[in-house]
């Protein structure tokens, strides 16, 4: 298998803050990976450094042969990558099918001017476009609910629409920022599924980061572990449930004899019937 | 938590509006308005905003009774509407009594003792008492429009707006009727009167629209149902014959308004204009500009530099080529705004902008470019459009002859604005619904994930800034015809306001709304002559209702539209 992405020490720092301490990352193609660890590790940080967010201090990232750290968020969009975001980051006041064109916004190529002169092309263009973001919208089973708009939207729809906005680019590489926040068991089941569709039906590597240990177990292949922004473990879920140092981090010294992902989930379902 | 009692609740909000009412009052609004009618003889502007604010008392108590008891329970509502009207007219009745006995003209300029006679409906201070007895049939009035079934309330309603509509506008409607010809001069002064409606006219128009109104309600859903049955070739001409009634009448207009009318519906297609060109940045991009004046100060400068035969003149060029080369220098100069401000955001980009407008005047107006901007003489003698060939170019200062039609007047320049405008609205809504729309307003919402999903930041926000500011040239080109000379100081930063305003009431990044907008703050305005003096008064209190009541503007985008009808369609699924 071929490497799709190679991050090498990579470091971000706010102030004196080190956000990520020189982690090195590899996202092997056609895999899904996940990312876990404690609260502020630096998970999202190093997610933003990918996609351009927000420049890291040091170290290389290398997408299938381009470096990207001097590039511009909507060019690295355009190599392929795509992300979604912790806490829905929807076009809130656009209709669902709009959010998704703007999506596909890399492949129009139509000038504002051929657009008020209304060329044959620019018509043909639009068609092709709304027709793929009906199909995308169909894909994510959000089907009919086109016009609505993105902020009435029920938070699982949400969810589902950030999805088919970023697959709208094309991405080879699709981040997600903990797509299962707030989701029930029933929906986080259907989540796995579908991320795991994408994947095998469309050929898209997904890079994950999760607190939901059930579904990190479940479909991850390779999952690698922040605590203070420093990489503590790599391996396969079953490596990682055995690694000490992990369940130090999450849990303490003390809560290293228990095993790891139980008491993780008994952990979140606590806090989760606290929010409900 | 204990609720209020409602006669309290409602005593209390007749005492508040009667606060409001005797500010009215001392502001001079009555007093100028009851110059006015509504219906001849019978009562004044001043006397018709009186009996508003005690009917609105009544609507407001009535509303809060009904919240407070959680129901409609008529009799407590109607007498919340009573003791609320009677509480107004009571507090005004004070005013009266106590103007009569202490001079409060030495602190409030306008208490008047005409004031007082408007108020007493000139029987003395000893009828005093009448004003409460109004204030309670116009409360328990108030009370009942709400009690009133949907089905009745509506036309009631619509009849009301459009009898006071008809009211404002009687002097501008019987002008253009009696221009029309004998017949329609005498339906003109058997509607209108003088100053306002006559009886008659009244009771025309207030049942007429009652009318209408119940019939739509009735057979609306028909009629709308037989226009989508039509087949598509019925449909079209159906359309086209709407679109050529409406091109008649914009024609025809300034034929039979005259001048006045022509140069009011001219400034208001100006600020459609510039409204257009900065609902692409602050309503599409979301890109606060309060410096937007400077476009369309650009424009007009840019225009008299090449046209004028005064001293500041460059050349004379024909207009039309002026024209475009007036937008494009505008054009520029939105790059030239929009390449320091790019990277700011939110207050500081509104705050930076309003820098740029001010600089833009000042340097206009000042000494140091005197030599070539005119300083505070400003450039006159600007040319005038001209159909047909232009003399020889002999001198700088010596105008070229028109050989043809020179398009002088008011209602010549209308033809420019109007056409300008149509050509505009149609150019900004065909770039809404283009991709680079789509990009402006990814921007507007979230301007990081828009950049993440590949839209290029510079790029598009640069488009905006620039056509934006195209359009605004293109107003102010315009305007420095109409006027044939241009100043400094008719750039002021309230033009920017004013702007931002129509588009804030019209709605946020709608283009009819924009048009609406233009219409309601600047054209009404213009033509409500007593209204001059409370200009910026009642332009601030629609600003502050509007916000309140209907922060969506008055003609929202698309957008919400589909949606409210997406949900009604939804409803009427489940039901």
């Amino acid at each position: 298998m071929t490497t799709l992405l190679t991050a090498t020490k990579v470091t971000k720092r706010f102030g004196g803050l080190v956000a990520v301490n020189a982690v090195d990352f590899e996202i092997p193609e056609k895999s899904i990976v996940s990312m876990i660890g404690p609260n502020g590790a630096g998970k999202t940080t190093f997610f933003n450094c990918i996609t351009g967010f927000g420049k890291c201090d040091e170290g290389e990232i290398i997408f299938e042969g381009t470096p990207t750290q001097r590039l511009r968020p909507d060019q690295i969009s355009r190599l392929g990558i795509s992300r979604t975001y912790q806490n829905i980051r929807l076009f809130a006041e656009m209709s669902a099918l709009e959010n998704i064109l703007v999506g596909q916004h890399i492949f129009l190529h139509s000038s504002w001017m051929s657009a008020v002169i209304g060329t044959p092309k620019v018509h043909q263009e639009e068609r092709i476009a709304l027709a793929e973001a009906q199909r995308l919208l169909d894909f994510v089973g959000l089907k009919g609910q086109g016009d609505m708009m993105a902020r009435n939207l029920p938070y699982g729809a949400q969810r589902r629409l950030e999805i088919a906005r970023a697959l709208a680019t094309k991405p080879k590489l699709l981040l997600l920022d903990e797509p299962s926040a707030g989701m029930n068991p029933r929906e986080t089941e259907d989540l796995t599924a579908f991320i795991r569709q994408l994947r095998d039906e469309l050929g898209i590597t997904i890079f994950l980061i999760e607190h939901h240990m059930r579904v990190v177990m479940g479909i991850s292949e390779h999952i690698t572990v922040l605590d203070y922004g420093e990489k503590i473990a790599e391996g396969t879920p079953a490596e990682i449930q055995k690694n000490p140092r992990v369940i130090e981090a999450y849990l303490g010294r003390g809560a290293a004899t228990e095993g790891m992902a139980t008491a993780h989930e008994r952990h979140s379902d606590k806090t989760n019937s606290k929010l409900r | 938590m204990k609720k209020e009692n409602f006669l309290w609740s409602a005593v209390k909000t007749g005492l508040i509006v009667g606060v409001v009412a005797i500010f009215i009052c001392f502001v001079g609004m009555v007093e100028v308005f009851s110059k006015r009618d509504v219906i001849e003889k019978l009562i004044t502007l001043g006397q018709f905003v009186l009996l508003a604010a005690m009917f609105s008392a009544g609507f407001i108590a009535s509303r809060h009774t009904s919240s407070l008891l959680e129901k409609n329970k008529p009799v407590s509502n109607l007498v919340a509407g009573l003791v609320a009207g009677l509480f107004t007219g009571l507090v005004l009745a004070l005013l009266v009594v106590v103007g009569a006995e202490v001079n409060l003209r030495a602190v409030f300029l306008n208490a008047t003792t005409t004031l007082y006679d408007v108020l007493t409906l000139d029987k003395g201070v000893g009828n005093v008492w009448i004003l409460p007895l109004i204030g309670a049939v116009a409360g328990l009035l108030g009370a009942a429009s709400l009690l009133l079934p949907q089905i009745l309330r509506r036309p009631i309603t619509q009849a009301l707006v459009f009898v006071i509509f008809m009211a404002f506008f009687s002097g501008l409607f019987r002008v253009v009727m009696i221009n029309q010809g004998s017949d329609m001069s005498k339906a003109a002064k058997y509607l209108f009167g003088q100053t306002g409606l006559t009886l008659e006219g009244t009771l025309i128009f207030f049942l007429g629209v009652i009318a209408v109104s119940m019939l739509w309600s009735y057979k609306g859903k028909d009629i709308q149902a037989g226009v989508t049955r039509l087949p598509k070739a019925g449909r079209l001409s159906l359309r086209v014959i709407v679109y050529a009634l409406i091109a008649y009448v914009a024609l025809g207009l300034p034929q039979v308004s005259g001048p006045f009318i022509a140069q009011v519906i001219v400034t208001v297609a100006l600020f459609v204009l510039m409204g257009l060109g900065l609902n692409i940045t602050l309503g599409f991009a979301g890109l606060l500009d309060l410096g937007f004046v400077a476009f369309y100060a650009i424009g007009a400068y840019t225009v008299g530099l090449l046209t004028s035969y005064g001293a500041f003149g460059l050349q004379h060029i024909p207009f039309w080529v002026a024209v475009p080369i007036a937008v494009l220098v505008a054009m520029a100069s939105g790059a030239m705004l929009g390449l320091p401000v790019l990277g700011i955001r939110g207050d500081y980009l509104a705050i930076a902008t309003l820098g740029f407008g001010e600089i833009v005047r000042l340097l206009a107006g000042s000494d140091f470019l005197a030599p070539f901007f005119g300083g505070p003489q400003g450039i006159i003698g600007i040319q005038k459009p001209c159909l047909g060939t232009l003399g020889p170019f002999i001198r700088v200062d010596v105008p070229r002859v028109c050989n043809g039609l020179e398009l002088g007047k008011p209602q010549d320049i209308y033809y420019i604005a109007v056409v300008s405008a149509v050509i505009i609205a149609f150019v900004a809504w065909r770039l809404r619904e283009s991709r680079l729309g789509r990009a402006w307003m990814a921007i507007r919402e979230d301007e990081d994930v828009a950049e993440a999903l590949g839209v290029n930041l510079i790029q598009t926000k640069l488009l905006a800034y620039m056509l934006g500011a195209a359009f605004a040239g293109l107003g102010g080109a315009i305007f420095a015809t109409l006027i044939g000379s241009i100043f400094a100081t008719s750039m002021q930063l309230i033009v920017s306001i004013n702007v931002v305003s129509l588009i804030i009431v019209g709605g946020m990044g709608s283009i009819p709304g924009v048009i609406v907008g233009a219409i309601a703050l600047i054209g009404l305005p213009e033509l409500l002559r007593e209204v001059s003096e409370f200009r910026f008064l009642l332009y601030g209190a629609t600003l502050i209702i509007m916000m309140l009541a209907k922060p969506e503007g008055l003609w929202p985008s698309q957008a919400t539209r589909r949606e409210l009808h997406h949900t009604e369609v939804e409803a009427g699924v489940k039901a």
